[in-house]
């Protein structure tokens, strides 16, 4: 790594305007991407500002029909979550499955979330989940905010505070991970509300992106039928060493097949 | 900079530059080398400790991060001459083989033990999910989780029991 200089924030307020002043600086939380891509030198800041215990980004909060997470909560914490249990069982075990044991105890939904990986797990639930993203100045819709591989909505001197889910009816999340890095090759999570269904595709595509046709469907009839006529295209979908693009077209359907299968306990 | 942390029970005061990562603090400041690093990618897993009770990558965290810590190292879990149980375990069982990544499989186990006291194999094997061992194939590691995990819950129910 390239020296840096380090500050941990004592503030909000502090961290926003630290990052204002030097456009070269970077938030840490847990750093679980960000120092190996600095150790690759992929990314050089010349400033890391550390926000993992601010007091402001801490805490898991049911609101009415509302999740409220922290964005410097580490996945262990929420997986571990009564609330969020309670709440939405599907985005506590999707926790559950990112990276290993030591990563969620370090990893962060908000630093996951801002960085917008396009195999990252959580985007897929912050996108069905109908979330805001929460930030030092704002309030952005999931549609709105993951605009394309690694790019959000966020401008550079903005920071997430916490996720506000809305708690569907009922969810799943199915993940295929990649064998080695257990990353999601892909991952569908499906959320069914009283008004919309929901199908958030992670890992297939460059960014997180929702599979309408399969949400029209659902909408309709709620089962793994209704998506016996549907298909989802290749074009435009990841193509890489690990797996081409119809291949990853053929997860998409399926995922989302399992997930449907978990909710209503049909088998796909 | 100047870290202060406690490790394995002693208040330590370090200084260090900003990029130096927790890893290199214990091996190369501390002179604990029983952490070791195999991969310096948080691939492998050689490289864990636990800070504040928890099993983390210490080649992906910064000794800054750190400050303010507790830290557990496989130096740290003996108490004298008496291993751990789970020390105790990987020897018994044979859980290793050239032994490089066992420090990083100990102090796994010990995490995941504690959150998961009567282990099952796909418990063990999700908890060591972060661990690779290049030698021994995994048969052997898992052994000597399981029975690390009956000798600590025997040495406490017979606690109890006094």
């Amino acid at each position: 790594m390239y020296p840096f200089t380090y500050q941990r924030a004592t503030g909000l307020a502090e961290a926003v305007a630290g990052l204002k002043a030097d456009p070269q600086a970077k938030a840490i939380a847990g750093g679980m991407t960000l120092l190996p891509s600095m150790k690759h030198r992929l990314a050089a800041p010349s400033s890391l500002i550390d926000i993992a215990r601010l007091a402001e980004l801490r805490g898991i909060r049911r609101d009415g029909n509302s999740l409220v997470v922290g964005a410097a909560t580490r996945h262990n914490e929420l997986t571990a979550d009564p609330i969020a249990q309670s709440a939405i069982a599907a985005l506590a075990r999707l926790a559950g499955l990112i990276g290993d044991p030591q990563v969620r105890a370090r990893g962060t939904l908000g630093g996951s979330v801002a960085n917008n990986d396009p195999a990252a797990d959580y985007p897929a639930a912050v996108l069905a989940c109908r979330a805001q993203i929460v930030t030092d100045r704002r309030s952005i819709a999931a549609d709105e905010f993951f605009q394309g591989m690694f790019t959000t909505a966020l401008a550079p001197d903005e920071l997430i505070t916490a996720i506000r889910f809305e708690c569907p009816r009922r969810a799943a999340y199915a993940k295929f991970a990649q064998a080695a890095s257990g990353y999601a090759m892909t991952g569908v999570f499906v959320a069914q509300f009283d008004d919309a269904v929901r199908v958030a595709v992670t890992g297939a595509g460059p960014s997180v992106f929702r599979w309408e046709a399969a949400e029209r469907a659902l909408s309709a009839t709620f089962s793994v039928g209704a998506l016996d006529a549907l298909s989802m295209p290749a074009s435009g979908l990841n193509a890489d060493q690990h797996a081409p693009a119809d291949y990853r077209a053929h997860l998409v359907k399926l995922m989302t097949l399992r997930a449907v299968a978990d909710i209503t306990g049909a088998t796909a | 900079m100047n870290i202060e942390l406690t490790v394995n029970g002693q208040a330590r005061s370090v200084q260090c530059e900003e990029r130096t990562l927790l890893a290199d603090l214990l091996r190369d400041s501390l002179g604990l080398t029983g952490t070791h690093i195999g991969c310096d990618t948080s691939q492998c897993g050689c490289c864990t400790v636990h800070v504040d009770g928890q099993a983390v990558k210490s080649c992906t965290m910064l000794a800054a991060q750190a400050d303010g810590c507790d830290i557990v190292t496989i130096e740290g879990l003996a108490k004298g001459e008496r291993l751990h149980a789970v020390q105790q375990a990987f020897s018994a069982c044979h859980g290793l083989q050239c032994g490089f990544c066992t420090p990083g499989m100990i102090m796994a186990s010990v995490d995941l033990l504690k959150r998961h006291p009567e282990p099952t194999d796909e418990q063990i094997t999700e908890g060591l999910a972060g661990n690779l061992c290049r030698c021994t194939g995994y048969v052997n590691i898992v052994a000597a989780v399981k029975t690390a995990a009956l000798q600590i819950n025997a040495g406490a129910s017979q606690g109890a029991r006094s």
